[in-house]
């Protein structure tokens, strides 16, 4: 009898020995702008990821630990805090940063470290071209060129384009470039190309010139911060020109401050809640409604799906080891996300991209444009 | 570019110029009087606008309250900062108090990030502002047109001052000689506090304006109007406060007549202002209105 309990007293032993610990937590790092001009994207696009992270706080058996690093929105800033957060916080893979630029100045840090970065918003193709470890869960900007091109000239019936660049930007580059393309392809003709700089505050010089030439439409495919500037100068100049942006438009800012001068402005972008396609995207809008008090915007959506897509590669690829990681990220495929069903096709998410307008104050759904 | 376009761009240059000159009195003032570069001025004007938004926002005072409000609470904070940062070193080597003012405009522009967040906010125009004037083919706002008229209601109140009354002379004695006037019995931390309350409380005035013609507020704006202003300060002859007015609409026409006349080089608009520093430091190191004086 004795012997009995001492037995299965050492059985009961070993078996709690066996039980693991508490399991090691998974880092994933996070380089958003929280502030400088992107900050309003970086905090929505934050908001959704921690609604990810409380739908979903375990993968392989083990909690997820968000280490979240402010990048300012530059772009030296933001290859500090990729180095900073593979080397010092030895995070097991990068989501983040959110724009074109650092996404492109964070990216070689992330391949030569061998750390996959999974960016939500940069629609530039270079962030990934050429790249093993650099992903995105978001379309890419030849796509959105040629839908806002192809929007410009069936729905707007415009003939004649100006279009305002910021040159220090790559996505505003990138995109206005694109633009230029399909418009001329489609059939439609650009009459001049401005440009400005980020941070400029006075852009009368550039309007006076569209002014003159007179166009059916202006693209400004600007950062809320110029975007909502620029139309309120327009407006103040007398150009009555309907103004067609990107997805970089879709910021509450752009009408708390453009006021009356950003109505009617259409934009091209990711997400809308009316646009919705999938049932992850209908819980994901309730769920951040009920958090937030108000409509998720395509960053946080974004963010929301590259969380859950990073963490449905680990699943495949059942390790997060950064190799067999990239490989099962490559295969992302018709995966379910709240922004659509999503497939990796050269790292980039091949996805419809919605349009929407403000009018009355609001963001307001337009039409959903496939790719073909 | 016709008539109409080139008055136009002539009264953005004086509205321009305008507000570095109210942001560059600040500058010139503490210069001349304490041969400080106050690198916090520009984080103060923040600062003031913040008030401002408050005030129009939280408490929807009319603006011109909201303005005077915010006036008044930003020269009490150049004091603050004046009491706190600038005259424990009063007799320490110039390199201290120069160091400790860009530490102070650290501090100012971080703890605005805290208190009010990176996101910018809006900030509204007074209807009398927004106001399109229209003649022929000029469009102007009202703004542009008002900006030129307070700014100079407010210089001519601010040279009466200097120059009509005690406390004025008071301060154009310190900027003479602070010692020798300290023996004559003045209470020179009293009229360096008062230097810095006028000076805050004008680029506070200028902050606003800005945000009115910029309509949006965050607690980096001050950085770039604030090195401009101080641009047009050396411009002028940094010491002197009429210098300040003339260097800053200077700087307010050349910048816009670049745009203006040579569209393509718009996106240097900033470095010109930088440029123009460089040279009148090669060329003329005390301004336009500067003198010699001897140490």
């Amino acid at each position: 009898m004795k012997r009995l309990a001492f037995v299965s007293g050492l059985l009961l032993l070993t078996l709690a020995m066996a039980c693991p610990a508490v399991a090691e937590p998974l880092k994933l790092g996070v380089p958003f702008p929280m502030t400088g001009p992107n900050a309003p994207y970086g905090q929505n696009a934050l908001r959704g990821l921690k609604l990810a992270m409380a739908a979903r706080p375990q993968v392989l058996g083990r909690p997820v630990e968000i280490v979240v690093v402010d990048n300012k929105s530059d772009k030296v800033e933001a290859s500090n805090a990729a180095n900073r957060l593979i080397q010092y916080d030895k995070v097991a893979a990068i989501i983040g940063p959110l724009s074109s630029s650092n996404s492109l100045a964070a990216g070689p840090v992330c391949e030569t470290a061998k750390v996959p970065m999974v960016s939500p918003w940069a629609t530039n193709p270079l962030v990934t071209q050429g790249k093993k470890y650099v992903f995105r869960v978001c379309f890419i900007d030849p796509f959105q060129g040629s839908v806002g091109a192809s929007f410009a000239l069936k729905n707007l019936k415009a003939k004649t384009a100006a279009i305002m660049v910021d040159v220090a930007q790559d996505y505003c580059v990138g995109i206005a470039g694109f633009f230029e393309r399909a418009f001329k392809k489609q059939g439609g003709q650009v009459v001049i190309k401005t440009m400005y700089n980020t941070g400029d505050q006075d852009f009368s010089a550039q309007l006076l010139a569209i002014k003159a030439k007179n166009p059916d439409i202006i693209y400004v495919p600007a950062y809320f911060t110029e975007g909502a500037l620029i139309a309120r100068q327009a407006r103040e100049m007398g150009l009555k020109q309907i103004m067609l942006g990107g997805d970089a438009s879709q910021a509450a800012e752009l009408i708390k401050i453009g006021g009356p001068a950003v109505e009617g402005l259409a934009f091209t972008t990711h997400f809308d809640e009316k646009g919705v396609t999938t049932p992850a995207g209908k819980s994901f809008v309730k769920a951040y409604r009920a958090k937030y008090k108000e409509a998720p915007d395509s960053c946080s959506a974004l963010a929301y799906d590259a969380y859950n897509a990073l963490l449905d590669a680990m699943d495949r690829a059942k390790t997060t080891k950064p190799q067999a990681l990239v490989k099962a990220l490559e295969q992302t495929k018709d995966f379910q996300g709240v922004t659509g069903v999503m497939t990796l096709v050269d790292h980039n998410a091949v996805k419809p991209a919605v349009i929407l307008h403000v009018k009355d104050g609001q963001f307001v759904y337009m039409a959903t444009v496939s790719p073909n | 570019m016709d008539s109409a376009q080139a008055l136009q761009q002539l009264i953005n240059g004086l509205t321009l110029g305008s507000l570095y000159a109210l942001i560059a009195i600040g500058y010139t003032m503490v210069y001349g009087i304490l041969r400080l570069i106050n690198f916090a001025h520009g984080d103060v004007l923040m600062v003031g606008c913040y008030f401002a938004w408050f005030g129009a926002v939280q408490f929807g005072l009319p603006w011109w309250v909201a303005l005077m409000g915010s006036m008044v609470l930003t020269a009490l904070l150049g004091v603050l900062i004046d009491q706190g940062a600038y005259r424990p070193l009063r007799k320490a080597p110039r390199i201290s108090a120069l160091i400790t003012a860009i530490g102070v405009s650290f501090f100012l522009e971080n703890l605005g990030l805290v208190i009010f967040g990176g996101r910018p906010k809006a900030f509204q125009r007074p209807e009398i502002f927004n106001q399109l004037y229209q003649w022929g083919e000029l469009r102007v706002l009202s703004l542009s047109v008002w900006v030129p008229i307070i700014t100079a209601v407010i210089l001519a109140g601010l040279m009466f001052f200097i120059y009509r009354t005690r406390q004025g002379m008071a301060m154009r004695a310190l900027s003479r000689d602070l010692v020798t006037v300290h023996l004559m019995g003045i209470d020179t931390n009293r009229v360096v506090a008062l230097t810095f309350a006028l000076g805050s409380a004008l680029a506070a005035a200028g902050g606003i304006f800005w945000a009115m013609k910029y309509p949006q507020i965050n607690p980096l704006m001050g950085v770039l109007p604030g090195l401009k202003a101080f641009v047009a300060a050396v411009l002028g002859g940094i010491g002197n406060v009429f210098g300040a007015v003339l260097g800053g609409l200077l700087l307010g026409l050349c910048e816009i007549m670049l745009v203006a006349f040579l569209p393509d080089l718009a996106g240097y608009r900033d470095a010109l202002a930088f440029v123009l520093l460089i040279g009148f430091l090669i060329f003329r190191p005390t301004g336009i209105m500067g003198e010699e004086l001897p140490e």
